[in-house]
């Protein structure tokens, strides 16, 4: 039974990430984005971004694992091993880029049970070392009451 | 069907050229490297049946991240997204063979909207599967170049 009273919490900021170019290179072969400004650092800086640009879902890399330590620590109280991934949004701030530093909070947004089911909703807020946003990602995932 | 659209002219109701492709087991256990998703269910059958499912099945961000290749691939830079979103309605089956799983990809332009000076279009995606839709009010807003 995941414990109600982490709801409206977050947890502390986690961070450094740092964005490299081979983790945005590796990304980007794995969903089979051929784009060049995830490649080649040349083609980026001409077109005008500082290194090399992140595809959409990048963040995944950095705030799933975040997600699933905090949902495997006993003190939730939730059942992992039968979670599904329910709903996804990402809203950027700014595109990340190759030499970020990325620190990401979670929050605990909502928790419900219903038809069996306990809903729980949380949050990413991504900044850059300078604490400007860089992303918010919103995550419902769904496990076995 | 329309003519796939130019991004620059882009109106309400043009389609984007779609994508025809196939997941195998080695591009998820290529994402699930790349991503640090090393959930079992994306590369046991086993787990994957004892957690009530037919075999194993894709990562949903794997479906999600292949779709938004609909919208960067016709935008040419990911940088323009500012949003992207889905809910995650059924699951992409991979067989253990060489073909894998195919997943047809649409995306159309649902509005346009002037926002601070520049043209923003939200983009509705559908990802098919075995004739049935597995993402579900999957929306994308993203600046449309020049």
């Amino acid at each position: 039974m995941p414990d109600e009273s982490f709801v409206g919490r977050s947890l502390p900021a986690a961070g450094p990430f740092q964005v490299g170019r081979e983790k945005i290179r590796e990304f980007a072969t794995a969903i089979g984005d051929t784009s060049p400004l995830s490649r080649d650092l040349d083609v980026a800086r001409a077109a005008g971004h500082p290194d090399l640009v992140a595809p959409p879902t990048f963040s995944t890399t950095f705030t799933m694992p975040l997600i699933e330590a905090f949902l495997r620590d006993p003190a939730f109280g939730w059942d992992y091993t039968r979670m599904v991934h329910g709903d996804q949004r990402i809203t950027f701030h700014r595109a990340i880029h190759g030499g970020d530093e990325l620190f990401t909070t979670i929050h605990v947004d909502e928790l419900r049970t219903r038809a069996g089911s306990h809903m729980l909703t949380l949050r990413c807020e991504v900044a850059d070392a300078t604490g400007e946003p860089v992303a918010t990602t919103s995550s419902l995932l769904v496990t076995q009451a | 069907m329309s003519t796939p659209s130019n991004p620059a002219a882009a109106q309400k109701g043009d389609e984007l050229p779609p994508l025809r492709l196939h997941l195998t087991r080695a591009d998820l256990v290529r994402y699930a490297g790349a991503s640090g998703d090393f959930n079992p269910i994306h590369w046991s059958d086993r787990v994957a049946r004892v957690a009530g499912l037919p075999g194993v099945i894709a990562h949903g961000m794997l479906t999600m991240a292949v779709a938004g290749r609909v919208v960067t691939d016709w935008v040419g830079d990911a940088s323009l997204v500012r949003s992207y979103g889905t809910r995650f309605t059924r699951p992409v089956v991979v067989p253990d063979d060489d073909t894998g799983a195919l997943v047809e990809i649409t995306g159309t332009v649902g509005d346009v909207t002037d926002s601070d000076g520049v043209r923003v279009a939200r983009i509705d995606v559908k990802a098919v599967f075995d004739g049935k839709s597995v993402l579900g009010r999957a929306t994308a807003e993203v600046v449309l170049p020049g």
